[in-house]
């Protein structure tokens, strides 16, 4: 089967990869261009582990088809810091000890980030509405709402 | 040097530090199973039975290898025949000849999803279109699924060898009840004689996954002259090494298994699926060969903890005084021997100082994937049925729940069912503590119960490697043997900085792999924290010996008179205040003019485990309309002996205390009627979103125990054992109906509050 030719903007940088037709963009992110921050949980939609962003929505990239992308512009973890300085939502997932085994990770911040960028102050029942499509299965979600609700307080520029 | 035992004087343990492995992880850099590649690595895929019990009658792999681009394929015949024999190289019973089989039917398969052959090929797709070319021919068996169905006369018998043990006389016919065990004191009689009310309930529970969120994945090659590489993720890279060596009849010291980040494992990685059959493709392809499970897979072959029966009957005196208790624990086994019956037994009376008690595990194996071991394996089935039983007693006798569990409670000196005499343990400060917690006071509305419950789990020791390395600029590098999960590379850091006076920062902690540091058992039974912890303490007091020498050596005076403290070295008795103090750095930088690089070892066999005791509390709300349960507020009390990371102390806690709630209200394994797992998907395995729950309030309960240098007990396990009774007991609380029948879904709590008409 002829592979199909995309280009697309992955993280601010104009991107051109070729797939299979029934390639999945998270296949391609992590088979082909070396982008293994996103994770697959379940490759059907129901853990978010390789949550990215399609023109700033989010999206599980394991049902997204690779061919898909063409035109698009795709944040994923690897994009979220700038250079060396972590995203606000990055650091208080470390300080606020948000993971344990840190698979889930990359997939909440992406998740966390969309969410604070279109609402930059939920409540708690928000934001744990908006993260149930993210399956973390060793903290409980704990800690991490905490690092949610901290992040957004530095992201409204209120010190923490 | 200061008294470390001292919590005041303690500067780096209990404070809360970034974990070292955090940046990598927060910006998708870490290096999961699946991440690594190798040059020239392949892919491989497995091919598994749709049948529940079958006889493998013929196996056609030619047209799968004729598919362009497939490398290899194995089947059983490519793997060594093991004989039958007890393997303690994983957390719980395992037999290497059931595991080989297990991860590749000889003769029969046993459960939907067990796998009869692999192939690997240039690509993934390739691979799966190959799974799909392999020809097998099966005669199907009858089979069974239920543990109780498994245990009667005329049942399908999965095994021609399996006669009970323990139980005399030895029987003559083989059958599904692989082992009885029976831990008894006391005159069980007399007590329940002497009893003012007896309850008697059976009480039954789902088998659940460990779910953890990444898939088995492994990269591995079998190189021309025999040495093999593995990276994978597990719960332990010399038990990976060890199983591979034996399945594969490989020398241990030509593998060298290199822990990859683990994406949770929870005990469900603490044995091998892929890596065996990854090696044996590489073997055969002369490729490295790459396996990454799908999630179909992982719920189809591997994990998950048993489902079972518990069979309970509790007397007690009006006052609460429990008289005697006993209790039958069934739990399925899945395909082989080994289900986590004999700590279930164990565990589910602990708590309690009962003079007559007796606590029977009963281990059946069915048509169901072998169970792994899961968050203090076995306990909280059984403890659901015996905190359940005890909830009712109090409610039955008019009692308050934790003052009846006081007035039972197990104290210093009390002997155990199972044996031992407890030693500084925090049971009794678990309960005082939920009952000074606000949780308590909080107000209930309609619709709403409070439910209390306890549990326990031992913790264990073992041997653990640790190596510290000071670095020449004075800063260092510790090396341990196990794999980190939640954080403990955190806590190894922050136990060597403490004993060094110096910055958490200025120790660089990794996890060797099994070339570079010494044997250590895996990473379960809670032990990392004491035990790689007790090693790590070793290998810092021994660096601590030697930078002493190194600065008596540049004062030229006697050790004796050098002391350390915050991380420096000063001169004591007669020569204190004769010479400036030389820091880590400046004996450093002088090493190899003082004898050398600075490095120690430490490796312990440790002993002494603090056992763990939880008290929780929970608020539900019950819809009468629907059955759905809202948890409102949840507390978890523990005794932890002494937090070194509390955030990852808590965190153990909370996550625990939720996969307990999952247990408790969600999951379980569907099987159709012709034996197939009905919902493998975590749409159809309904885990715990963040959505469903509250708050989680984990509080810390420091009673220290005195075999750990800083106090530390396990604490990983006990938060697990107490949620499904706790929660059972607030859904009886607030409905009226007491639920004995895990999970306690919608369907089936609304289908109870009809037949009670309440």
């Amino acid at each position: 089967m002829a592979k199909t030719h995309v280009t697309c903007t992955i993280n601010g940088e104009e991107t051109e990869f070729l797939c299979d037709p029934n390639q999945t963009v998270l296949d391609v992110l992590r088979d082909d261009l070396g982008l293994t921050g996103s994770k697959e949980g379940c490759g059907s939609g129901d853990c978010g582990a390789c949550s990215i962003t399609v023109d700033g929505r989010l999206t599980c990239s394991c049902l997204m088809l690779g061919p898909e992308a063409e035109g698009k512009s795709i944040g994923t973890i690897e994009g979220v810091a700038t250079g060396d300085h972590l995203h606000p939502v990055q650091s208080q997932f470390l300080k606020h000890a948000a993971l344990q085994c840190g698979f889930c990770t990359p997939g909440l911040i992406v998740a966390t980030k969309a969410l604070l960028e279109k609402h930059p102050n939920p409540t708690d029942e928000e934001a744990r509405y908006w993260l149930a499509g993210n399956l973390c299965r060793c903290t409980g979600y704990d800690k991490i709402l905490a690092a949610v609700h901290a992040a957004a307080a530095e992201m409204r520029g209120e010190s923490a | 040097m200061n008294d470390i035992s001292l919590k005041d004087a303690l500067k780096v343990v209990g404070t809360r530090p970034v974990r070292p492995d955090g940046v990598d992880k927060v910006v998708g850099r870490a290096q999961f199973g699946g991440d690594a590649t190798m040059p020239g690595m392949i892919f491989g895929a497995t091919v598994r039975s749709p049948h529940a019990h079958a006889r493998i009658k013929k196996i056609n792999t030619a047209k799968a290898e004729a598919l362009k681009g497939v490398k290899a394929v194995i089947t059983a015949a490519d793997m060594p025949e093991i004989v039958s024999e007890e393997a303690f190289v994983g957390e719980g019973p395992m037999n290497f000849r059931d595991l080989s089989n297990n991860l590749m039917a000889r003769d029969k398969v046993l459960y939907d999803g067990h796998v009869v052959a692999a192939v690997a090929a240039s690509s993934m797709s390739i691979a799966k279109a190959a799974a799909e070319l392999v020809e097998v021919e099966y005669e199907v068996l009858p089979h069974v699924i239920d543990e109780i169905e498994a245990m009667a006369d005329g049942a399908p018998v999965l095994h021609d060898d399996v006669f009970t043990a323990g139980v005399d006389p030895k029987p003559t016919k083989p059958s599904n009840v692989a082992k009885r065990v029976e831990f008894a004191k006391g005159d069980l009689a007399a007590g329940f004689a002497a009893a003012d009310k007896i309850i008697e309930r059976t009480y039954k529970t789902a088998p659940v996954h460990q779910a953890y969120i990444e898939p088995h994945a492994c990269i591995a090659a079998y190189n021309a002259d025999g040495q093999c590489t593995v990276i994978c993720s597990s719960q332990g890279q010399f038990m990976v090494r060890a199983y591979c060596a034996k399945l594969l009849g490989i020398d241990i010291s030509d593998i060298r298994v290199v822990p990859a980040e683990i994406g949770g494992g929870f005990g469900g990685k603490t044995l091998v699926y892929l890596e065996p059959l990854a090696l044996a493709l590489s073997r055969k392809a002369g490729r490295p060969v790459r396996m990454v499970m799908d999630r179909v897979d992982v719920f189809r072959g591997t994990g998950p903890t048993s489902g079972g029966t518990v069979k309970v009957k509790l007397g007690a005196k009006k006052d609460g005084t429990i008289t005697a208790a006993d209790a039958e624990i069934i739990l399925q086994a899945g395909a082989y021997p080994g289900s986590p019956m004999g700590p279930a037994a164990m565990c589910c009376w602990a708590m309690y100082d009962i003079p007559n008690a007796r606590a029977v595990g009963v281990d059946v194996v069915s048509n169901r994937p072998k169970v792994a071991a899961y968050r203090a394996p076995g306990a909280p089935i059984s403890t659901f049925g015996t905190e359940s039983a005890v909830d009712e007693m109090a409610r039955e006798l008019g009692l308050d729940p934790i003052e009846m569990r006081l007035k039972n409670a197990a104290k210093n000196g009390t002997k155990a069912l199972y044996g031992p005499t407890f030693q500084n343990i925090g049971y009794v400060e678990t309960l005082e503590a939920a009952k000074a917690h606000p949780n308590l006071q909080a107000k209930l509305g309609p619709n709403q119960g409070r439910g209390v419950a306890t549990g326990f789990w031992f913790n264990i020791g073992g041997e653990s490697s640790a190596s510290l390395a000071v670095n020449e600029d004075g800063t260092l590098v510790l090396v341990s043997g196990s794999p980190d999960i939640g954080g403990s590379r955190a806590s190894m850091a922050m136990m060597a900085a403490e004993i060094l006076g110096i910055e958490v920062e200025h120790i660089r902690p990794i996890v060797g792999d099994t070339a570079s540091v010494g044997f250590t058992f895996l990473t379960g039974g809670s032990r990392v924290t004491f035990a790689t912890g007790m090693a790590v303490c070793e290998a810092t007091n021994e660096v601590v010996k030697q930078l002493r020498g190194r600065a008596a050596k540049i004062w030229e005076i006697d050790v004796e008179a050098v002391e350390w403290r915050d991380g420096s070295a000063y001169p004591a008795g007669d020569n204190a205040g004769k010479f400036e103090p030389l820091s880590l750095a400046d004996i450093a930088a002088k090493a190899a003019r003082t004898g050398g690089p600075i490095t120690a070892k430490g490796a312990v066999n440790a002993q002494g485990a603090g056992p763990g005791f939880g008290t929780h509390v929970v608020d539900v709300e019950v819809d009468p309309e629907t059955g759905h349960v809202k948890v409102l507020r949840y507390t978890a009390v523990q005794d932890v002996g002494r937090a070194i990371h509390p955030s990852y102390v808590e965190g153990q806690i909370q996550g625990g205390t939720v996969q307990g709630i999952g247990w408790a209200l969600n999951e379980e394994y569907i099987y159709t009627k012709d034996g197939r797992l009905d919902n493998a998907s975590f749409l159809d395995y309904r885990v715990p979103v963040a959505s469903d729950l509250p708050a989680i309030d984990a509080v810390l309960v420091e009673v220290p125990n005195p075999r750990h240098p800083f106090g530390a007990k396990g604490v990983g396990e006990v938060p697990i054992v107490p949620p499904m009774a706790a929660v059972a007991n607030a859904i009886c609380a607030a409905t009226g109906v007491r639920m004995t029948s895990l999970p306690m879904s919608p369907p089936k709590l609304k289908a109870a509050i009809d037949a009670a008409g309440k």
